[in-house]
């Protein structure tokens, strides 16, 4: 079992690199889709008997962050009429090399840090605190509003992996609480992206800067 | 029983308001909603019920000591929402009115949450709340403000979930059996897991530092509460930053039984010490006197900041300091609203001489400015001193006089931009003088109501008052005397 979540980390941990790796905004938001329908249906692989509350959580993750908001973020791309991160404020190669020294800090540090033994073996805090540097960078380094959208889903993924720790400690309307709000908070800067594309008509933060001292 | 209403009547005046269908009659579900709500909540402040210590909600002690300060905000901005919504006609009012009252409710469920999981669900609930209030106006200015909020306060929030997962990590590791409420984790105590404890602490203070706007991860509320309409900006600084900052006070007491309370200490006071810096250095900047409300209430963050790095006597002083500032808040954002709409501009280039388009809101923007700089007899003079205090009896003088250097900056600051705004002839800009908006009593009465409560609390605080922060002290200091 901890070798199909671990090869399944490894595949986000991959994907994170492919984000950022890429221009092109389709590929970015595949990435994500992906990313995400790989740690939706890991509870059930984590979860050592079925239990049909753990498949519906794992059900709406899945749908959720593998469709709808991927959907959601290539209806406004179309809309906008780009399909290409130009100048970034991080360089691809620049944010590559900083995603790959995240990974391998991660992976350092995360022995460092005091484990369960059941979650010794097992690349969830590796995987967390990559995706979680993977989603600051895009966040910090890319201009277009749907690439940054992609990284704070990017973020969020990395900090659902590391819930998976908690897995069997939090109650499950906790859970589902975290994930209502999740989705709305996503629905939301759908939302406003839709906004901005409207009143700017472009998806370019760079001009929103009306607002300073 | 009641706890749970608090949260349960503003919800369901929100819903009755989004099935509401006349525009006119449906923001006085604002104020009657209000007002069922400060009536519970001073009936609960003077006559506290019993809960049980394991409880997911409760109107504990901590939130005794604050909840009715934010109820008592509400009902002033509800009270001047009814006029202000009806000068704005031109737009539908059904998702500002929901909205304002599911924010009631959310404040009292995150004030009351003594459960790790649940202050996280309702802060950042509370987050996704503010969005669409934030952009009423629908400007493009407006859309700029609410995108960086919602970027850099969703950072923030998803950082506190991290941060909350460590928390419970430390448990789980230290043995707990996965009861994450607050009274659970502080019991458990030395048995946490210390570098999980500390990961823990630095992210929930960046987390909710955000949401409470302390810097550096104050850029948004500049923004935010520039575009924003008054109200929406009195609810955020006055009640949304405080549900953040008992947050912190909660997640402090869990990380010092577990044996780091001088760590967090340390990190509380520094980070608010740079706050204060960095709010005073931008008041005597900045030429927006909306914006300006923003730097000044990152300055007072910082002071709650520096309050809860004291140890009792200061969380004491905080929470004085968080009635005074909040209802202080309420009232300069409310008639700064007022200004806004007589002079048709907001910075001190274009505005002048609103002592004559407006006199009766200047007069309240003026007083409520000597208010937030800590001029006696309001207050927030009270408050600091018991803070400035404190700091010199537990050994900050170096902390005590950086304190006292930045509330002298602010106060150049804030004097400097507000008697330019106010004195002198109405600028060009300005509309002329007897075509603007009439000061009605809707629009001048509530903020001058929050003013004399200020004054009231100044003057002569109730006792029950000052038994109730005592008792949200004993609460987060298990063992200390009270002050």
């Amino acid at each position: 079992m901890t070798s199909t979540v671990n090869l399944l980390i490894g595949v986000a941990m991959g994907l994170n690199l492919l984000a950022l790796g890429s221009s092109r905004l389709p590929s970015v938001i595949r990435s994500v889709a992906v990313q995400g329908m790989v740690i939706g249906v890991m509870p059930l692989l984590i979860e050592e008997h079925f239990d049909w509350r753990v498949a519906f959580v794992a059900a709406v993750t899945v749908g959720v962050k593998g469709f709808f908001i991927p959907n959601l973020l290539s209806r406004a791309m179309r809309s906008a009429h780009i399909d290409r991160e130009v100048e970034p404020f991080i360089g691809f190669v620049p944010s590559l090399l900083l995603g790959a020294a995240g990974t391998i800090a991660a992976v350092a540090g995360a022995r460092a840090l005091p484990l369960l033994p059941e979650h010794a073996g097992t690349l969830l805090v590796p995987g967390a605190l990559a995706s979680v540097l993977t989603g600051f960078v895009l966040l910090i380094g890319r201009a277009k509003a749907i690439s940054q959208v992609c990284g704070y889903l990017i973020l969020e993924n990395g900090i659902y992996l590391f819930g998976l720790l908690l897995i069997n400690a939090t109650p499950l309307l906790v859970e589902s609480g975290i994930l209502l709000d999740l989705t709305v908070g996503i629905f939301v800067i759908g939302i406003i992206v839709d906004r901005i594309q409207r009143a700017f008509d472009s998806l370019d933060t760079r001009k929103l800067t009306v607002l300073r001292e | 029983m009641k706890a749970l209403l608090l949260i349960a009547i503003p919800f369901a005046a929100a819903l009755v308001a989004a099935l509401w269908r006349s525009e006119r009659t449906r923001p006085w579900l604002m104020p009657i909603a209000g007002l069922a709500h400060s009536v519970l909540v001073f009936w609960m402040l003077f006559d506290p019920p019993s809960f049980a210590p394991g409880a997911w909600l409760a109107f504990d002690p901590l939130a005794r000591a604050v909840l009715p300060a934010a109820s008592l905000l509400f009902l002033a901005c509800a009270a001047y929402g009814v006029s202000y919504l009806r000068i704005r006609a031109e737009r539908s009012n059904r998702v500002f009115v929901v909205l304002m009252l599911a924010l009631l409710g959310l404040l009292s469920a995150g004030h009351q949450a003594r459960h790790l999981g649940v202050l996280w669900i309702a802060t950042e609930a509370v987050t996704l709340a503010a969005v669409p209030l934030l952009h009423f106006n629908r400007t493009a200015r407006a859309i700029e403000a609410t995108w960086k909020y919602l970027l850099v306060g969703g950072t923030g929030i998803a950082l506190s979930l991290l941060g909350s997962f460590c928390l419970g990590y430390a448990s789980l590791h230290g043995g707990g059996g996965g009861d994450l409420t607050f009274a659970a984790l502080a019991t458990q105590g030395a048995a946490l897991s210390r570098p999980w404890v500390l990961i823990a602490w630095v992210l929930l203070l960046v987390g909710y530092g955000t949401k409470m706007g302390l810097a550096p991860m104050h850029t948004w509320k500049p923004d935010a509460y520039g575009e924003a309409p008054g109200i929406v900006g009195a609810m955020l600084a006055g009640g949304v930053t405080t549900v953040a900052f008992t947050a912190i006070l909660r997640v402090r007491a869990v990380v010092a039984a577990a044996g780091d309370g001088g760590i967090a200490d340390r990190t509380l006071l520094a980070i608010g010490l740079f706050s204060m810096l960095v709010a005073a250095l931008f008041l005597l900047g900045t030429r927006d006197f909306k914006r300006m409300l923003a730097y000044s209430s990152v300055e007072h963050m910082g002071i709650l900041t520096i309050g809860a790095a004291l140890g009792g006597a200061g969380v004491w002083a905080a929470l004085f300091h968080v009635w005074g500032n909040s209802l202080a808040k309420g009232a300069l954002f409310l008639s700064a609203g007022n200004l806004r709409r007589a002079a048709g501009a907001r910075t001190m280039d274009e505005v002048g001489g609103l002592a004559v388009l407006a006199p009766r809101s200047a007069a309240i923007f003026v007083t409520g400015m000597f208010v937030v700089t800590a001029c006696p007899p309001f207050a927030p003079f009270f408050s600091e001193l018991a803070l400035v205090r404190t700091a010199f009896a537990t050994g900050h003088g170096l902390a005590a006089t950086l304190f006292l250097a930045c509330l002298l900056f602010a106060f150049f600051g804030l004097t400097r931009l507000v008697f330019a705004i106010v004195d002198g002839r109405p600028r060009r800009a300005s509309r002329v003088p007897g075509q603007s908006i009439p000061e009605t009593a809707g629009v001048v009465l509530p903020p001058l109501l929050l003013l004399g409560l200020v004054l009231w609390l100044g003057l002569a605080l109730p006792d029950v008052l000052r038994e109730a922060w005592a008792a949200a002290v004993a609460q987060l200091y298990p063992g200390s005397p009270a002050p």
